[in-house]
């Protein structure tokens, strides 16, 4: 198990290798080099050739690129040209923000998914597993900016029942002390502010959540239907077990493996950051900030938050590996 | 050293006339139907593809997504750019469906219904050349890694761990940013995002049918590996490529309207695009929410027909549900 975890990890290395310097060439190759980006509209020859000279953009690309390293490695990105403050901290503001929305998505998703999954499985062939399984299909094509679009204006503008932007009504007097906002209102024992945190979540999250309540189900049904027709399922009906013990024992949790790799990639690809989804519901995560910056070409946060969402994203998905060899004992012996 | 002479792989035969004899039907109209439907995957897969309702759902959005696609200056009333509604439309009075205008006008006054109908064509267009670019690479790349194995699977493969690290629709965003505002730039971003997976898709399948008896004989004949990959590994690798293909159908339109959402589309405003059209609306949601209500539809239809027609393909051509 440990060679197994160790092999991963020393995987990781070119992975992250190739992606910074894939980084590091993307942003060489944007229109408008880091120079003008940084003059702007004043941009002369002479004052390019000064920034350039002043950042060591003069000098050869694998010079360059080296000390991107070096600094990327301690995680110094250096300071956003927009909101004047350093990467870190802009990345310490919003990463909660993102961790919240994709928690929420994911309780949405996996909550409804997992029993909609079983109960379509369960009843294999009627019109309930039918209804699931276009309504997954469903769930697949529908555009998740439409979907927002949709949510946003029947629940938010039509009924007004929920609120259409933001994470918290701003005139709310709260502290963060951790940064999710929710929490933080439980702690701070602001409920109000806590209760105005969760409705601010729930549009966005049913919203993001969808597409992956779509996977959960299709994965959950096909992957109850394979158990049942096991051999140790027949047993344990023939040797007269509750039903419900089957269901439970021997149907559910063999059938959760495929499961719980599907919501743990799914929650990766979420923590990444659902730019569309932030931009309808003006969300202040990191994938809408990343978004903007790209056109700003505020470099250091472009790298900062590429890198760290790589990271992330990658680490997400060893564990979901790791997790996947403690749950099934076969994946460990081999 | 002569080749040896390749057979036709078994099972491909018509099924034989004894079967068909009609006594024999009556006697064991079982073992005859089991006979006829045995025969090829292909042919296999196409009765069951026929036989199954979602399979025509699909097909049947699929065709009006095409028909409406190609024919779009026939059936649309107007066109894209006409504004039969000037005068008429204000910001605070956007005319929703009514029966000169099915789809309602937009805010500059045009014909919503002629623009979510030459919206269409950019879909298609932007979905099957994303698609083509995409899936050649892709393929290229998996059959390398699939047929040499050793440092180029490897190389191969830690190249597609490198483009799968960042998510999609990020990557895409990347790439459109590098490439400008255009069409092209839109369509080559959505394609670099599917290469990994296609190459991962048809490495793999490669890798399963590496060991399989039939390319053991084929080796063991003393067929060389080129012809042993080009008629008998990668024939037999390919179907889910051909069902992945149908889904990045779906996923190239939603992406495309995501991108133009994001005001990453084509440059030309003249040009309708679902997404982009969807977006510029935002402003109006409270006055006129038709304006992104249709355009949405319309991706809905589109990505759904190539998702049921995927998916009833993936079951087609899935041999554990052959008999």
């Amino acid at each position: 198990m440990i060679r197994f975890i160790a092999r991963r990890l020393v995987l990781l290395v070119p992975i992250l290798l190739g992606l910074s310097l894939l980084l590091f060439l993307w942003l060489r190759a944007l229109p408008g080099g880091p120079a003008e980006a940084l003059l702007g509209e004043r941009a002369t020859p002479e004052s390019i050739a000064r920034i350039e000279k002043l950042y060591g953009l003069d000098r050869p690309l694998p010079q360059q690129y080296l000390s991107f390293l070096q600094r990327a490695a301690v995680l110094d990105f250096g300071s956003s040209v927009r909101t004047n403050e350093p990467v870190a901290d802009e990345l310490k503001r919003r990463f909660p923000a993102t961790i919240e929305l994709a928690v929420g998505a994911m309780i949405f998703a996996t909550g409804l998914g997992i029993p909609l999954g079983y109960y379509a499985a369960r009843r294999h062939g009627t019109w309930v597993d039918t209804t699931s399984v276009v309504g997954s299909l469903l769930g697949i094509a529908i555009p998740v900016f439409f979907l927002a679009f949709l949510l946003k204006y029947v629940f938010a503008v039509q009924l007004g029942w929920l609120p259409t932007s933001g994470r918290q009504d701003p005139r709310l007097d709260t502290e963060y002390p951790t940064g999710f906002y929710v929490l933080d209102g439980i702690l701070t024992g602001n409920l109000p502010a806590a209760w105005d945190a969760a409705q601010h979540l729930i549009l966005p999250a049913i919203a993001l959540g969808t597409i992956p309540l779509a996977i959960i189900v299709r994965i959950t049904r096909a992957s109850v239907l394979d158990v049942v027709n096991e051999d140790y399922v027949r047993t344990g009906e023939a040797k007269g077990l509750l039903k419900r013990t089957v269901d439970r024992r021997y149907v559910l949790r063999n059938a959760m493996l495929p499961v719980t790799t599907i919501i743990g990639l799914q929650l990766g690809l979420l923590l990444s950051g659902a730019v569309l989804t932030e931009t309808v519901f003006a969300f202040p995560g990191v994938g809408g900030f990343l978004y903007s910056s790209i056109f700003v070409r505020d470099y250091s946060v472009i790298v900062g938050f590429t890198l760290v969402i790589a990271i992330i994203f990658s680490i997400v998905n060893l564990i979901v590996d790791i997790a996947y060899g403690f749950i099934d004992p076969r994946v460990r012996v081999q | 050293m002569p080749e040896p002479n390749r057979r036709d792989s078994p099972g491909r035969g018509q099924p034989s006339d004894l079967y068909t004899v009609d006594s024999m039907k009556t006697e064991f109209g079982d073992l005859a139907v089991r006979e006829t439907t045995g025969s090829s995957l292909g042919r296999d897969a196409w009765i069951r593809l026929r036989r199954n309702p979602v399979a025509i759902i699909g097909f049947i959005l699929v065709t009006l997504f095409l028909v409406v696609a190609v024919f779009a200056p026939l059936i649309a009333p107007y066109g894209p750019s006409d504004t039969p509604g000037k005068g008429i439309v204000t910001p605070t009075n956007i005319p929703g469906p009514s029966a000169d205008h099915w789809f309602g006008l937009d805010d500059l006054g045009r014909d919503e219904f002629s623009r979510v109908i030459y919206g269409a064509r950019q879909s298609l267009i932007i979905g099957v050349v994303s698609l083509l670019i995409g899936m050649t690479v892709g393929v290229i790349m998996g059959v390398l890694a699939g047929a040499f194995g050793g440092w180029v699977d490897g190389l191969v493969m830690r190249i597609t761990d490198i483009m799968l690290s960042v998510p999609g629709l990020l990557f895409a965003i990347a790439v459109a940013a590098v490439l400008g505002q255009s069409l092209s730039s839109v369509m080559i971003a959505i394609a670099v995002v599917n290469v990994p997976v296609f190459a991962r898709l048809l490495r793999g399948s490669m890798l399963a049918q590496r060991d399989a008896d039939y390319v053991v004989a084929a080796h063991s004949l003393g067929l060389r590996r080129r012809n042993t990959v080009a008629s008998h590994i990668l024939p037999n690798s390919i179907s889910p490529v051909i069902v992945q293909s149908t889904l990045v159908l779906a996923t190239a339109i939603i992406d495309a309207a995501g991108l133009a959402f994001l005001g990453l589309g084509s440059a030309d405003p003249a040009i309708p695009e679902w997404g982009r059209m969807l977006a510029d609306t935002q402003r109006y949601l409270s006055v006129a929410p038709h304006l992104a209500f249709f355009p949405g539809i319309a991706i809905v239809i589109a990505a759904l027909g190539f998702t049921l027609l995927g998916e009833s393909l993936r079951e087609a051509l899935d041999p554990k549900y052959r008999r």
